[in-house]
């Protein structure tokens, strides 16, 4: 943690607190390492589609503009289709994500849920 | 004269803002991450707010009405870009900093070099911007006003002294509010204008679009009609491709390192409530990008590209299609909702600048975080405010208002792009990543990205040295690389040690920024 001396870095304690152990033992975790997977497959998909649909229209646009001024549906040219179309790709992927991410939410909670109640129960243990 | 009763209008309602703002205000989290309160569709309309500039109204209206299809690219990569800061940037950003962009890098890296170049990297980019904003706002009083007499360095003058008033009064609160409320106007303008601009052609798609296949203007001297709906207008043979892409390049990864629109991820309770505002903010923007085409065309077509050449320029074209369709009782509202647009979005730029400055350069370089208190830091905040709006008036007055403001916001996705994405996406992504990596991709992205506007068409006109308007395409590449190699040079085991926590952190929101409770 950065050294803020701000008091209302306290509430910020209960976290960075922790002793560096803990967070090795929540990341070496399988269910941890699950997710981890999980997200890092979904985000890496995503990013590789959506920069290669967005980056197709830049290209098309500069270095083939024959083929792309061809009208396509009524007055539109194709590259006007592939531009229009951004946006719905766009919306998609983010509604897409939207949902596979509560996922992920859901996930993380029970990965910190599981490691609280372990760590609970160790103190018990040692109370003992 | 109705202009300047619509504008003072919206002025009195948001210094009204403000001053509920200032009350409310107390402590350092209220005043630069609103209380962490904000929930997620009101973040929406903030950040679709901050986003929509008077770079987008005014710029792309212009650009589309001058060059169709061509100007319309603004438009799709400001949309898409939102991809990279939701899936990418947005939900770690929010669960492992709190105001600043540099928190998540002074994460694990030294804390005093990397927030010392963030803090620069942050004034240098909202300079950009704020500069396009100031000179669309002097643009517009010159063609409003210049009949009682304000001109062009009165009237950004008193732009820079009302946002200087919002930020030091109101803090982050009132500047999301104030976002908020214009979000709203700007889209309830461009509506309107849309609506206008069918009607002229009997709510008919076909005959409007037919229409726009057929533009006249004079080029060279010459009379030509051009198809607004094909490539190649602006972004010609031999470097327009080139051009178009470094264009692209610099949209889509620059808005993930735009400090002003980072910094509204912290004014929300937590990550899932984060990436529900971005989904929030791509609808409202995509929708708003969608009816530039109408805007643009419909100046081209109704106003006429001559026409707007001879009066105000490019920057004007939205306006002048507002008086073609409205008169003067349209073109005030259309000001009225432009001012707000400018204010609002200069005054989110100076927060995120002036946080960056008493966060990042004053509490943890300066004093080295030694005994700063909340109250200090605010105030060095608010000094930071009045001296960057004072340095940018100075600046937007110098620069004149004829350079289009589309064009200039580029040059700040550029910069921010350069700068700021490798580290932010390096340090949340390589575990050997490292402090000198981080100064080293920050001052490689920033000097090249500078140096190569410096060297452009733009600034040196047909001397130039380098060829493309816009440097993404050779500055990013650079920013990344000198990360890269900085890093693998040396060995730092620190901050190797510290990645399994922000690794943890991200994921999970272990240990994150909690909203304060009323």
């Amino acid at each position: 943690m950065i050294a803020t001396p701000l008091p209302d870095a306290a509430e910020n304690a209960r976290g960075s607190s922790l002793s560096p152990s803990r967070w090795d033992r929540i990341a070496a975790g399988a269910d941890f390492q699950a997710l981890l997977r999980a997200k890092s497959r979904s985000i890496v998909a995503a990013t590789l589609f959506f920069l290669g649909y967005y980056f197709a229209l830049p290209i098309f646009s500069g270095y083939f503009p024959d083929l792309m001024s061809r009208k396509v549906v009524g007055q539109f040219s194709l590259a006007y289709v592939f531009a229009l179309s951004q946006f719905p790709m766009a919306w998609i992927v983010a509604a897409l994500y939207l949902r596979a991410s509560s996922r992920f939410d859901r996930d993380a909670a029970a990965i910190l849920a599981r490691h609280q109640s372990g760590l609970n129960a160790s103190e018990e243990n040692a109370a003992e | 004269m109705t202009a300047i009763l619509m504008t003072l209008g919206f002025i009195v309602a948001t210094l009204g803002i403000t001053a509920w703002a200032s009350r409310k205000s107390s402590g350092a989290a209220s005043f630069f991450a609103a209380g962490r309160n904000i929930t997620a569709w009101q973040n929406g309309l903030a950040v679709a707010g901050d986003y929509m500039s008077a770079a987008s109204f005014l710029g792309i209206t212009g650009l589309i009405a001058y060059y169709g299809y061509d100007g319309f690219m603004y438009s799709v990569g400001f949309l898409v870009a939102y991809l990279t800061v939701l899936l990418i940037v947005a939900e770690p950003l929010r669960n492992s900093g709190k105001y600043t962009m540099a928190d998540v890098l002074a994460y694990r890296l030294r804390p005093r070099p990397v927030r010392a170049m963030a803090a620069l990297s942050t004034l240098t980019i909202s300079g950009f911007y704020m500069i396009a904003q100031m000179v669309g706002a002097g643009a517009m009083v010159s063609l409003l006003m210049k009949d009682i007499g304000m001109d062009y360095s009165l009237s950004v003058s008193a732009v820079g002294l009302l946002m200087i008033v919002y930020v030091v009064f109101g803090g982050m609160l009132a500047t999301t509010w104030v976002q908020i409320v214009k979000a709203i106007l700007l889209m309830a303008g461009v509506i309107l204008l849309t609506t206008l601009v069918l009607a002229g052609y009997g709510y008919n798609f076909g005959a409007f679009f037919d229409a726009a296949t057929r533009v006249g203007y004079t080029e060279n001297g010459v009379p030509v009609v051009r198809d607004f709906l094909q490539p190649g207008l602006y972004y010609k043979p031999p470097y327009g491709p080139l051009n178009l892409i470094s264009l692209s390049l610099a949209l889509i990864l620059g808005t993930a390192g735009l400090p002003h629109i980072l910094v509204r991820f912290y004014t929300v309770p937590d990550a899932p409530t984060a990436r529900k505002s971005v989904v929030w903010a791509m609808a409202i923007i995509g929708v708003f990008y969608v009816l530039t085409t109408f805007l643009g065309i419909g100046a081209a077509l109704l106003v006429g590209r001559d026409f707007i050449a001879a009066n105000g320029g490019i920057n004007m074209s939205a306006p002048l299609l507002a008086f073609r369709l409205g008169g003067d009782l349209f073109l005030a509202f259309i000001a009225a909702v432009t001012f707000a647009t400018i204010l609002a979005v200069v005054a989110g730029l100076t927060i995120s600048a002036s946080t960056s400055v008493a966060h990042d350069f004053y509490s943890n370089v300066l004093r080295a975080g030694k005994s700063t208190s909340p109250r200090e830091e605010v105030a060095v905040a608010r000094l930071t405010a009045v001296a960057l709006g004072l340095g940018a008036v100075g600046v937007a007055i110098l620069v004149g208002p004829s350079a289009n403001v589309a064009f200039l916001v580029g040059l700040a996705f550029a910069v921010a792009a350069s700068a700021n994405l490798p580290v932010i996406l390096l340090s949340l992504f390589w575990k050997r990543f490292h402090t000198g990596g981080a100064v080293c991709g920050m001052a490689a992205g920033l000097i090249s990205s500078i140096g190569l506007i410096a060297l452009s068409p733009s600034f040196m006109g047909a001397a130039a040295v380098f060829p493309l308007e816009n440097p993404g395409i050779v500055s990013i590449p650079v920013g990344f690389l000198a990360a890269i190699i900085g890093t693998l040079a040396v060995r730092d085991p620190q901050s190797e040690e510290k990645y399994t926590e922000l690794l943890v952190r991200a994921n999970t929101g272990l240990g994150a920024e909690k909203a304060t409770l009323h």
